[in-house]
């Protein structure tokens, strides 16, 4: 349909010339254009951020290894996990929430669209900002001035004292302006989900996206805002004399520990809860069957939310808090583990009786769900704070957070990415590619994170340059890296499924699933205006209710 | 280095807690494992039922139940378990047979003194055996001069941090003797990865042979002489004490009984001649980024110095 | 031909279509906003909280601090008077709107008169700057961030006053109006809390 609107369009009217396009992109205040920049801003830094890792994988396959200089190396892992968090992961999950919030609960752009656009360049100024750094002089090595202080920043290596030159300003402001975007995003989401759903869709009847989304909006609000106090006061200790983490004036270390993890945990939880999401969205689909327990699965998201902001010393158990802290935080961290397990026995109970389709998308839930599973099972094992006392720091919790982030989070955002990518271009991402894509990739993350939790049982701790062989950490580092080289090879065939699909993908028509809610209502791609009249509701599957008049799910809701 | 060869009772008792996580967190994965194996194979779209939507099935709040208590009782089992360990850890009283021993982490070195028995030494860190019939266990503060870093030893414990402006308490009741490894665990800057700890656990003869040995100050070598004067007018005492001599430094390690020390650079390199030289030429060489500048002594008087350092027993 | 993609509309249940009204997006927008700023005064309350008492040198707040009671009025008073702008103002009556609105800056101004005065005794008199000791950092950031967000209101408000004299705020803009005064509103809310750590708690 909409190749006839353009056939007919260009018979009236010039193309637009390239300026006139990038023009239209750069200026854009529409939530489908915006959450596109997002993700391909994204997908930019998952590439740079890729590199990085390479880098640290190459320089780690061999003990005493010289490929980087320690200082380099120094800067890799602060720049892979500083890039990953804040402008890979938070840009990438606000574009997914940006274009399909407002399609899914039948509203026609965000509450604030130039708000918007304004948050996407805040995080597109602190990316630049970031990056910057490499060609910035005055760094202590003259390797560039880049971060070299860990993407938590630990104060006092933050301070002038121990980090003269610009590095450490350059993570701060770089990542204070980006969370000044996140959170106006965040009102936007929130403003958007509660007061521009149309007619019918009560806060029971919204996609399980919607409520995710608006819960992890609301994170955002409280959760990011603290590291942005917290980094505030670091640019007032280094540029005015200020001692929140002079510790030489009496100040705290682990002021600067309490507050940055008071971000940090319900950070990662604003990860995962998006990703809850798509799968929310897409099992049910590729089961046939509705999600399993939806108030329960709303229920555990706002209970993960609340229970996730009292558990943030599980990341300081080595700090040396009393017993009583310690059993406090241990029990919490255990607690949060509660609800988060149910969402899995959900999907399960979703999947349970259904015909499942093994579709690009379903392999990577399926991956999900197996890979989470073990995620959250290690995190129960650190969340047992003696255990945690010889697990911290070292390479368990890399492979811990790894599995949440890659397996759990990555895995996610591919199946999205093939689930969605019809709906926003039209076209269909090759299934042959997609299943090349998924067991190439899995192959390669099981090489490298699983037998990444050994080394850490072996000693191994984390952010060294180098390390002495002999230890029994040396085959593994070796397997490890040679998986992450298999990682970027699938990584590749998955950007070149997207580029060439762009052009000969099979044409993917409305609703090429079989899907049930709103976005499959309209076009690939959807016109500007999203509806040409808004929708009315009765049920969380319109389009269910539509395909099956003669048994709807407003009947049973 | 493996948590799982524990050789002290803080150890041994993460150890057992560690078994118990490890066997629930393994009966839940098999058993979740094995539902969603299941569920695949058996609720697979097949020529036959594709085509026809299954029973659109809502939800169940009995089954929903049963999974939430499950996974609360599995908590509270857990968390008992794991607090008891926490106590008992934690809340252990320093009887007063104990070694008490500081530890000050440097960028990036380790100090080790025992002011109960005036040693002060650096890197490798000697504790005598406890046996259950003797007890003699080491408890440890921890301080920093500058940032944090992280003490790990993981047959002997858990690790504890070392935070400016902050005192952290750590035990270890060593039950063999032998060499323990460890490094810093903690981020702490350039040379982190550098920062290797060598714990040498004695006998209570050779712990108080060592002692007496730490306690005396620095032999005195006629023929070391040259070195000595290179040491002491070049920067060299203003970083390091060897005792009985004017250097009194305490930036850097102390070094009046070097030679008892098997690596330099705390474990970057073996203590050997060679090493010493090259380290003394060239810090940056063997660990780029330490805070030992090099001095820029001509080759005459780096043999002079490291004569002077070898007799520093 | 139809030139425009087909769009179902999916037929709710016949019901008696009830009004669907939902909370105006400013007004969520605005407390959303607001919950994220009280997040990071929180923040800075609890780093003024937990260094009470443990600056190692130089004067402590019992030393310098002298209570604003005036000036605490003044913003208190404020907030009176910019909600009965509003009121004003939704009943179109214009003129009394922009002099309770001219009151509002007025008092906002002279608190912000206040804050210059004191930090200038502290830094002239005491000695006491940012970089003096830990009560300085505190007191600087926390009440310097309170400072910061009264400005940014002033310049707000001063907006308004101007496109009012100039005709152009009428009761058709009195719902953005509002979203502005739950600002202002937050700003007074967040000197109460202040105001009681420092000079209450804090002495």
């Amino acid at each position: 349909m909409s190749s006839e609107v353009l056939a007919m369009q260009s018979a009236r009217i010039d193309e637009p010339t390239w300026i006139e396009t990038l023009h239209g992109w750069v200026t854009t205040v529409d939530h489908k254009r915006i959450g596109l920049l997002y993700i391909l801003f994204a997908l930019l830094f998952l590439v740079i951020a890729g590199v990085e890792a390479l880098v640290i994988r190459i320089q780690l396959m061999y003990p005493h290894n010289d490929f980087v200089s320690p200082q380099v190396f120094n800067q890799m892992f602060t720049m892979h996990g500083t890039t990953m968090i804040f402008f890979v992961a938070m840009p990438i999950l606000f574009g997914f929430g940006n274009y399909l919030v407002p399609l899914m609960i039948g509203a026609r752009d965000m509450a604030f669209p130039r708000l918007n656009a304004f948050s996407f360049w805040l995080s597109a100024l602190g990316g630049f900002l970031l990056y910057f750094s490499f060609l910035g002089g005055g760094g202590l090595y003259g390797a560039g001035a880049a971060p070299d202080v860990g993407w938590w920043a630990y104060a006092p290596l933050t301070a002038r004292a121990f980090s003269p030159g610009s590095s450490s300003d350059y993570w701060t402001i770089a990542v204070l302006v980006s969370g000044f975007g996140s959170i106006g995003t965040a009102v936007n989401l929130v403003a958007t989900i509660v007061c521009m759903r149309c007619p019918g869709m009560t806060l029971t009847r919204m996609p399980l996206l919607a409520w995710l989304y608006l819960t992890m909006a609301g994170m955002v609000l409280i959760a990011v805002t603290p590291l942005s106090a917290a980094q505030i006061m670091l640019l007032i200790d280094r540029y005015l004399g200020g001692h929140f983490f002079d510790t030489q004036a009496g100040g705290s270390a682990t002021l600067w520990m309490h507050f940055f993890w008071i971000f940090g945990h319900p950070e990662v939880y604003i990860l995962i809860i998006p990703c809850f999401a798509f799968m929310s969205e897409i099992i049910p689909v590729f089961s046939r069957k509705p999600i399993f327990g939806y108030p329960v699965m709303v229920a555990a998201t706002v209970c993960i939310a609340f229970v996730s902001m009292s558990v943030w010393a599980h990341h300081m158990f080595t700090i040396g808090m009393n017993s009583y802290a310690n059993s406090f935080f241990a029990i919490t961290t255990m607690a949060v583990g509660v609800p988060t397990g149910i969402k899995i026995f959900n999907w399960l109970g979703t999947m349970w009786g259904g015909r499942i389709q093994f579709r690009t998308p379903m392999l990577f839930a399926i991956g999900f769900l197996f890979q989470f599973l073990i995620a959250g099972l290690t995190g129960v094992m650190m969340a047992s704070a003696p255990f945690d006392w010889q697990l911290s720091l070292s390479y368990f919790v890399v492979a811990h957070f790894h599995y949440v982030i890659v397996g759990g989070i990555l895995f996610a955002l591919f199946a999205a990415f093939y689930y969605w990518y019809p709906k926003v271009t039209g076209r269909m991402l090759s299934e042959r590619l997609g299943t090349l894509h998924f067991w190439l990739f899995l192959l390669g993350f099981h090489l490298t994170f699983d037998p990444m939790h050994f080394a850490g049982l072996l000693g191994m701790p984390r952010r060294i340059y180098t390390y002495e062989p002999g230890r029994g950490w040396d085959a593994i580092n070796l397997i490890v890296s040679v998986g992450a080289l298999i990682q970027a090879v699938a990584i590749v065939i998955f950007v070149a499924n997207l580029i060439v699909s762009y052009w000969k993908g099979a044409r993917a028509g409305k609703d090429p699933w079989d899907a049930w809610t709103l976005e499959w209502s309209m076009s690939s791609p959807p016109p500007a205006y999203n509806f040409a009249s808004i929708p009315t509701v009765a049920s969380r599957r319109p389009l269910w209710d539509l395909k099956h008049p003669e048994d709807p799910d407003s009947r049973y809701e | 280095m493996s948590i799982f060869a524990p050789a002290s009772t803080p150890a041994q008792s993460i150890f057992d807690l560690s078994m118990f996580v490890l066997s629930v967190t393994a009966v839940i994965f098999i058993v979740v494992a094995t539902l969603l194996v299941y569920a695949i194979v058996k609720f697979r779209a097949t020529p036959e039922n594709a085509g026809r939507e299954p029973a659109q099935v809502y939800g169940s709040t009995q089954i929903e139940l049963a999974w939430t208590i499950t996974p609360v009782l599995i908590v509270l089992v857990l968390f008992a378990a794991t607090a008891r360990v926490i106590h008992a850890i934690q809340d252990a009283p320093q009887p007063p047979t104990a070694v008490e021993v500081t530890v000050i982490g440097h960028q990036f070195w380790w100090e080790y003194r025992y002011p109960a028995l005036g040693v002060v030494t650096a890197n490798e860190l000697h504790i005598p055996v406890s046996e259950p019939s003797r007890p003699r266990p080491t408890f440890l503060q921890l301080l920093s001069a500058d940032t944090d870093h992280s003490f790990w030893i993981p047959e002997l414990a858990g690790k504890t941090d070392l935070i400016p402006n902050r005192i952290n308490r750590l035990w270890m009741d060593p039950h063999r003797r032998g060499i323990f490894l460890g490094q810093c665990a903690q981020y702490c800057g350039t040379q982190h990865a550098k920062m290797l700890q060598r714990v040498s656990v004695d006998t209570p003869e050779d712990f108080d042979a060592w002692v007496r040995a730490q306690q005396q100050a620095a032999a005195r070598d006629e023929s070391a002489v040259a070195g000595r004067r290179v040491f002491e007018t070049t920067a060299c005492i203003n970083c390091h004490t060897v005792r009985g001599t004017a250097a009194n430094g305490r930036f850097g390690p102390d070094l009046t009984h070097l030679m008892s020390r098997a690596t330099i650079a705390s474990g970057a390199a073996e203590n050997t001649p060679e090493n010493l030289r090259l380290w003394l030429k060239d810090p940056d060489g063997i660990k780029p980024g330490s805070l030992m500048p090099a001095m820029k002594l001509s080759e005459v008087e780096l043999d002079a110095l490291v004569r002077y350092m070898q007799s520093l027993r | 031909m139809r030139a425009v993609a087909a769009d179902i509309e999916p037929v709710g249940a016949v019901e008696a279509a009830p009004a669907w009204t939902l909370p105006d997006r400013g007004t969520v927008g605005m407390l959303s906003f607001i919950i994220a700023e009280s997040a990071i005064f929180t923040i800075f309350v609890v780093a003024y909280l937990f260094y009470l008492g443990k600056s190692l040198t130089g004067p402590t707040p019992r030393d310098v601090l002298e209570t604003p009671i005036f000036y605490t009025i003044c913003l208190i008073s404020s907030s009176v008077t910019i909600h009965l702008a509003g009121r004003r103002l939704a009943r179109d009556e214009r003129l009394t709107f922009l002099l309770l609105w001219l009151m509002t800056l007025v008092l906002g101004g002279l608190f912000m008169y206040g804050t210059a005065q004191e930090w200038h005794r502290l830094i002239y008199e005491h000695g006491l700057t940012i970089s003096t000791n830990l009560f300085g950092t505190t007191y600087y950031s926390l009440v310097g961030l309170h400072a910061f967000h009264v400005t940014v209101g002033l310049v707000m408000l001063a907006s308004v006053l101007v496109l009012g004299v100039a005709g152009r705020v009428g009761t058709a803009q009195s719902p953005r109006v509002e979203v502005l005064s739950l600002y202002w509103h937050f700003v007074d809310v967040v000197w109460v809390v202040v105001f009681t750590v420092v000079y209450i708690v804090g002495r």
